[in-house]
């Protein structure tokens, strides 16, 4: 089948004068194909110069054959300090979704310091099967050892698709058994399906703007993604599931590493810790400067709630990037989370749709946040947040 | 001591979608050096005030990702390298890495590698530790601090966790990806702006760095795009609170009040 990479398209057009079907069509600067026209010929191919078009399977076929050897789903669990990270639930909830459209089986891969009782976690939330790595060194994060000894346990037992969560340490090592694998990795996905030939299909935000890319990897196995905090659901636990707890003996060398971990410092954070907070108060660029961000920070201060920014705020240096919500910032579910100035553009929404009570302030009246927000004030920030910050005060008083 | 710091170019600004055809508007949009690449560099050109290092940056695009080159140079890069050549168009992650990773090795390897913590158009934070793993060297990811005792051969750096921040140890060659909050990146002087303008910056192709062709492009591309489309946003508009900034002032008081 022809394929585009919409990349690598400059919109040329001389796919288009070339087809004989008049299957292709440039549309604002991308060609587009109609797939029920296209008789495959590849002469669009040939004669496209940054080789955003090709024949999809050609290349692929000897390793198409390889595929079917990989099965089954695996979730990383993260765990630290002797807990799994919630975000870890969440994957066996999604994962465990998959599976069953799959039949297929759900695997949980753990590491840990000590043997402990999140084996048994792990299968009441959804595992089929636990594989479980027993080494001291797993007491703190090595990027390069955990990497090596994830890789190993992939290339044993050849999962379909790993997905892990895309925390600071999910983020940090998965790129890396995604690479010594030589396969494909999506990142920080929001949306995850699955095709009828097994294709994961990975939907994420992208290109800076309110839009989603979906990515298949379909010529390589395993297929991986990382997947945002807090998007997917967790099963109710039931502690009647009954599951495998598989030990995995790893080679010693497996667990060298070129790191040292010396100590760990908690965050301090200037004021309320944004993802334990009740109420969050963010700024985004409607606020215009850094005086204007200032309304934010002092009805956050009425509130008791914490300060959060939009990328947008960050970027202009009004806050620390430590404060971000969003897609590249922080995931919170706060009671209450009023956006000031904020467009609500997916990027932003993804680290703040789930809160209870969402209240918007926003000049534009067609602004994406008034879709998700439960109390739409369109109006001035400028005007509305001094009034606000007044009339809180006096009620406190 | 040899550092090595990849920069992006990416459109300035952000890039919408047609809400009619779903389509990019890419219209209008300008380049820019990646705003993550800028603070990997300024670090590097720090180390170098105080260590003796030489700074190389390369960038992998299109022949006008030579800008970012040059503006790399007129803030204190002794060296660029433009990774250029029509068959690396479709890279994913994967193709990328292993190009930066072959052209790392051409120029004749580094001590160090820097590169901001992600891409602000691509936002996988991935090029990173794929490319440490192509190169089979340590990384650390989202890193905060950086200081070099070069007498044992090892930084002591600061990486952000989701809870704080960690201060590790690390023998070099290693590759850090560096948070925003490392530094404040410094403007470019008109002295290193001259120089930058008359620099000479040689392209290398995929045979100049004697790249495997089924490893780059979209041929060494595991991943594609399959469709973009608008997000679904879960459709809970609520109540809309109307009237004068006075009126709005007290409607939400009255619904905050409960809080306070």
């Amino acid at each position: 089948m022809l394929r585009i990479n919409i990349d690598a398209c400059n919109g040329c057009g001389l796919c288009e004068q070339t087809c004989a079907v008049d299957a292709i069509h440039v549309v604002d600067g991308i060609a587009e194909i109609e797939q029920e026209s296209c008789t495959g010929c590849g002469g669009c191919v040939d004669v496209c110069e940054p080789a955003a078009l090709f024949m999809e399977g050609q290349e692929l076929e000897e390793k198409n054959n390889a595929l079917a050897e990989w099965s089954g789903i695996w979730i990383y669990a993260e765990c630290r300090n002797g807990e799994l990270a919630p975000v870890s639930l969440e994957l066996l909830g999604e994962g465990r979704r998959l599976a069953d459209i799959r039949e297929t089986k759900l695997s949980a891969v753990l590491f840990t310091d000590e043997t402990s009782n999140l084996t048994a976690q792990l299968i009441s939330h959804g595992a089929d099967t636990v594989y479980l790595v027993e080494n001291p060194i797993f007491g703190n994060f090595y990027e390069d050892a955990n990497a090596a000894v994830l890789t190993d346990l992939a290339r044993r037992y050849k999962p379909e698709t790993i997905l892990a969560g895309a925390t600071a340490i999910g983020r940090s090592f998965i790129p890396r058994v995604a690479a010594s694998l030589r396969t494909g990795l999506t990142a920080d996905c929001t949306c995850l399906g699955i095709q009828e030939n097994g294709d994961l299909l990975q939907s994420r935000p992208a290109f800076g703007g309110n839009v989603m890319a979906a990515v298949l990897c379909s010529g390589t196995r395993p297929q991986m993604a990382t997947v945002h905090p807090m998007v997917m659901k967790p099963l109710e636990t039931d502690p009647d599931r009954k599951g495998e707890v598989v030990k995995v003996d790893v080679e010693e060398s497996l667990f060298d590493t070129k790191i040292r971990v010396n100590n760990f410092v908690p965050l301090e954070s200037e004021g309320v810790a944004l993802n334990e907070a009740d109420i969050v108060v963010a700024g985004g660029r409607g606020l215009e400067n850094e005086e204007g961000f200032k309304l934010v920070e002092e009805l956050a201060e009425v509130l008791g709630g914490a300060v959060a920014a939009s990328r947008a705020a960050v970027d202009s240096g009004w806050i620390s990037a430590t404060r971000m919500v969003g897609q590249t910032g922080q995931t919170v579910r706060p009671r209450i989370y009023i956006a000031c100035g904020i467009s609500g553009a997916i990027q932003h929404t993804v680290g703040m749709q789930s809160a209870e009570t969402i209240i918007a302030i926003n000049r534009d009246p067609d602004a994406p946040v008034f879709d998700i927000a439960t109390y739409g004030v369109v109006g001035d920030a400028f005007e509305v947040l001094p009034r606000l910050i007044e009339k809180l005060k006096q009620m406190k008083a | 001591m040899k550092i090595v710091v990849c920069v992006k170019q990416v459109p300035e600004g952000n890039v919408r979608l047609d809400p009619e055809t779903n389509n990019l508007c890419r219209e209008g949009v300008g380049a820019v050096i990646n705003p993550y690449d800028l603070h990997a560099l300024e670090e590097a050109v720090r180390l170098k005030e105080e260590h003796s290092c030489t700074v190389t940056v390369i960038s992998m695009g299109p022949p006008q990702a030579e800008d970012v080159l040059r503006e790399s140079l007129a803030r204190g890069a002794d060296h660029g390298y433009l990774i250029c050549d029509r068959a690396f168009a479709g890279s994913d992650t994967l193709a990328t890495t292993y190009t930066l990773s072959r052209a790392i090795e051409k120029i004749g390897g580094a001590d160090l590698i820097l590169c901001g913590k992600l891409a602000i158009d691509g936002d996988t934070a991935q090029v990173g530790p794929e490319l440490a793993s192509w190169l089979g060297i340590p990384h650390v990811a989202a890193v905060r601090k950086v200081v070099l005792t070069a007498a044992d051969r090892k930084f002591t750096v600061e990486r952000m966790m989701d809870d704080g921040y960690e201060e590790v140890e690390v023998e070099y060659p290693a590759l850090f990806t560096v948070v925003r909050e490392i530094n404040k990146p410094r403007f470019s002087s008109l002295k290193g702006k001259m120089r930058a303008k008359k620099a000479d910056i040689p392209v290398l192709t995929s045979k100049d760095i004697e790249a495997d062709d089924r490893y780059v492009g979209l041929r060494g591309s595991p991943t594609w795009v399959s469709g973009v489309f608008a997000p679904e946003q879960p459709d809970s508009r609520g109540r809309r609170i109307e009237g004068t900034a006075e009126e709005q002032a007290s409607d939400l008081a009255e619904i905050l009040s409960p809080l306070i």
